[in-house]
C-alpha cells in the first residue's frame, strides 16, 4: 500500500501567475519553513525538559574515562602517532550521536498511539518537512553531545583542533549523521509499529552499526569481510570527518567524499521516510 | 451547498471493508453527526475524508476538493480533532498553538492576535502559559479544537470530542462547538457514542452500520422513524445498529479509548 499522493508539490504559490517557475520556489520555501517549524517544535519541548540532555552525558563519559583509558594503557590498537584515547575521542562523539538518533524514532509510535501524527499528517505541512523536521531535531539533541565530548576530551588532553571553520564542518557532520540515522530510525518505526518490536531492532542495530565501522579502530586492522561492511556504513564516514576534523588530521578517504556519501545517503532515507511516514497513521 | 460529497467511497482492509460504497452528502453550516457501534466506519470514513487514508474505490469531494488528486488542499481547507489525545503536554498551551498556527501559514502579522482569539474563545486565556500537563481533560480538549480553528477552517472534524468528559467539560465543549458552528459559520462533523449529545447537537444525523449507512435524518426524523412513541435516541440506535454493538473494534482500540480516558479525567 503506497500513500496516494505525495503533498509537497500541490503547495499553492504566493503568487499563481508566475507559473511553474515560482510554483517551485514557493514548495522549497514551504518545504524549509515547515522543517523548521518541527525542529521548533522539539526544541522548545526539550527546553522545557532538559533532563534527557543530562542523562545522555553519562555514556560517553564512561568509554572516554573507562574504556579509553584502559585501552590507550594497553596499547593493543595500532593507531600510529596518534594517542588511543585522541584516535577514539571522534569516534565516541559518532556514537553518541548514532545512539540518540537510532532510537529517536520511538517517537513516531508514541505520536501515533496518541494520535498526534494525525493531526500533523491532516495539516498542510509536507511529508518531506515533517520527517526532515524530525531528522534535524535528532540533530540539535546531537550537537549537545558534541559540547559534552568536547568538555571531556579538554579535561582528558586530547589534542582539540580549534579552527573554526574545522568546528563548524564537524557541527555539519554532527548534525548529518543524527539526521541519517533518525531517518533511518523513522523508517524501521514506521514499518514495524509498535514499542517491544521497535526497541528489539534498535538494540539489533546499534552494536553492528557501531563495530562495523572505524570508531574505536582502524578498518585497516579488520579482517576482509567486515572491511566491506566498514565501508558501505555510513557511520564510518562520519567518524572519519569527525577525526580529520577534530583533531586536525588529514582524512582517510577525502571529506568532499565523506560529505557526499552523508549527504546522499539522508536525502535517500528522507525521501524513503516521506512516503513511509504517512502508513504510521493507519 | 454541500461540503462532503462521497461517491462510493469504499475502503477495504484485506477482505474486510470498513467502509462499503458510502454516498452522503453533508451541508454547509451544520452540525453533522456520524453515529454507529465500533468497526462502522465512522474512523474509517473520517481518516478518508481527512486524506490519512486513501480510499480503496470510490470518491469523495471535501470543501470542493478531491480527497485522491487534490489532498493538499482538502488538507489546507480543514481542521481535524483526532479522538486520542493530540496536544502536547511538554508544551504550553500557547505554543500548541503557536506551532499549529505556523503549520496553517498564519502570517507572522495577524499570529499573535489569532492565537489570543482562538485562547478567549475556549477561556483559556489565563492559563495560556501553563504547561498542558497541568490541564484538565476539558481543558486539553478546548485547546485541541482551539487548534484546529486557528485558521478558520471552513469544515471541522470531530472525533470523539468529549470520549472520556464529565457532564459538565463535555457541555462546555458542546457550547463551544454550537457557537463555533455560528460566529464563524464552519461545517461540523463530528463521531460520538452518546446519544446525547447526538441529539442535543446535530442538525442531521447518519447512523453506520457495517460500513454502510443505516438511516440518516435529523434527529426527530430518526426517533419517529421507528415507530414508537416518545422514542429517544438510544432506541433509534439500537434500532439500526443494535446487532452490531460488539462486533468491532480490536484490541488496540479498546487500550487506546481506555488510555485516553485516564489521561483525561
Amino acid at each position: 500500500m503506497t500513500p496516494h499522493e505525495h503533498d509537497g508539490s500541490q503547495t499553492v504559490s504566493v503568487n499563481p501567475q508566475d507559473g511553474a517557475r515560482s510554483g517551485l520556489r514557493a514548495d522549497v520555501i514551504q518545504f524549509i519553513y515547515k522543517t523548521l517549524v518541527i525542529t521548533e517544535l522539539d526544541v522548545r519541548k526539550l527546553r522545557h525538559d532538559p533532563t534527557e540532555i543530562f542523562m545522555r552525558v553519562v555514556q560517553p563519559a564512561l568509554w572516554l574515562l573507562v574504556f579509553g583509558q584502559v585501552m590507550s594503557q594497553l596499547r593493543a590498537i595500532p593507531t600510529g602517532d596518534l594517542r588511543y584515547l585522541d584516535f577514539m575521542a571522534p569516534g565516541i562523539l559518532a556514537q553518541s550521536v548514532l545512539f540518540i538518533a537510532i532510537f529517536s524514532g520511538i517517537t513516531v509510535i508514541w505520536e501515533r498511539d496518541l494520535g498526534i501524527i494525525h493531526k500533523f499528517l491532516a495539516s498542510p505541512t509536507p511529508r518531506a518537512a515533517l520527517v526532515t523536521g524530525k531528522a534535524l531535531s535528532a540533530g540539535v539533541r546531537a550537537l549537545s553531545q558534541g559540547v559534552i565530548i568536547y568538555v571531556l576530551a579538554l579535561l582528558l588532553g586530547v589534542q582539540v583542533n580549534w579552527n573554526p571553520l574545522a568546528l563548524i564542518g564537524t557541527l555539519l557532520a554532527v548534525l548529518l549523521g543524527a539526521a541519517l540515522f533518525a531517518t533511518f530510525s523513522l523508517i524501521i518505526a514506521c514499518l514495524v509499529k509498535t514499542r517491544e518490536r521497535f526497541m528489539g531492532i534498535g538494540q539489533l542495530m546499534t552494536m553492528p552499526l557501531f563495530f562495523a565501522s572505524n570508531a574505536i579502530y582502524p578498518i585497516a586492522i579488520m579482517p576482509d569481510w567486515l572491511k566491506v561492511i566498514a565501508r558501505v556504513n555510513p557511520l564510518s564516514y562520519q567518524v572519519d570527518i569527525l577525526r580529520s576534523l577534530m583533531l586536525g588530521l588529514p582524512s582517510a578517504t577525502n571529506l568532499l567524499v565523506d560529505f557526499g556519501v552523508l549527504i546522499a545517503f539522508t536525502i535517500v532515507l528522507i525521501w524513503i521516510g516521506a512516503r513511509l511516514y504517512p502508513e504510521a497513521a493507519i | 451547498m454541500t461540503i462532503i460529497e462521497t461517491h462510493d467511497l469504499t475502503r477495504r482492509f484485506g477482505t474486510f471493508t470498513a467502509v462499503d460504497t458510502l454516498n452522503i452528502t453533508v451541508n454547509e453550516g451544520e452540525i453533522f453527526g456520524l453515529l454507529g457501534p465500533n468497526g462502522a466506519g465512522k474512523s474509517t470514513s473520517i481518516k478518508m475524508f481527512t486524506t490519512l487514508l486513501p480510499p480503496t474505490s470510490g470518491e469523495a469531494l471535501v470543501a470542493g476538493y478531491s480527497i485522491t488528486r487534490q489532498s493538499a488542499a482538502v488538507r489546507r481547507a480543514i481542521g481535524y480533532v483526532p479522538q486520542l489525545l493530540s496536544a502536547d503536554g511538554t508544551l504550553t498551551g500557547y505554543e500548541n498553538l503557536l506551532i499549529f498556527a505556523k503549520l496553517y501559514d498564519i502570517p507572522s502579522r495577524g499570529r499573535e492576535a489569532r492565537i489570543q482569539d482562538a485562547l478567549d474563545f475556549m477561556g483559556l486565556g489565563e492559563v495560556a502559559n501553563q504547561s498542558v500537563r497541568t490541564y484538565s481533560g476539558g481543558m486539553i480538549r478546548r485547546l485541541e479544537i482551539a487548534q484546529s480553528m486557528l485558521h478558520r477552517p471552513r469544515l471541522l472534524f470531530l472525533d470523539e470530542p468529549t470520549v472520556g468528559l464529565d457532564p459538565s467539560a463535555r457541555r462546555a465543549v458542546w457550547e463551544n462547538v454550537r457557537e463555533m458552528c455560528r460566529e464563524y459559520q464552519m461545517t461540523i462533523l463530528l463521531t460520538t457514542h452518546l446519544m446525547e449529545e447526538a441529539d442535543s447537537l446535530c442538525s442531521r444525523i447518519a447512523i453506520m452500520h457495517l460500513g454502510q449507512v443505516a438511516v440518516l435524518g435529523t434527529p426527530d426524523e430518526l426517533k419517529q422513524s421507528i415507530g414508537r412513541e416518545n422514542a429517544t435516541m438510544d432506541d433509534v440506535f439500537i434500532h439500526y445498529a443494535g446487532t452490531g454493538l460488539e462486533s468491532g473494534g480490536t484490541y488496540r482500540d479498546a487500550s487506546r479509548a481506555r488510555r485516553v480516558a485516564n489521561r483525561v479525567r
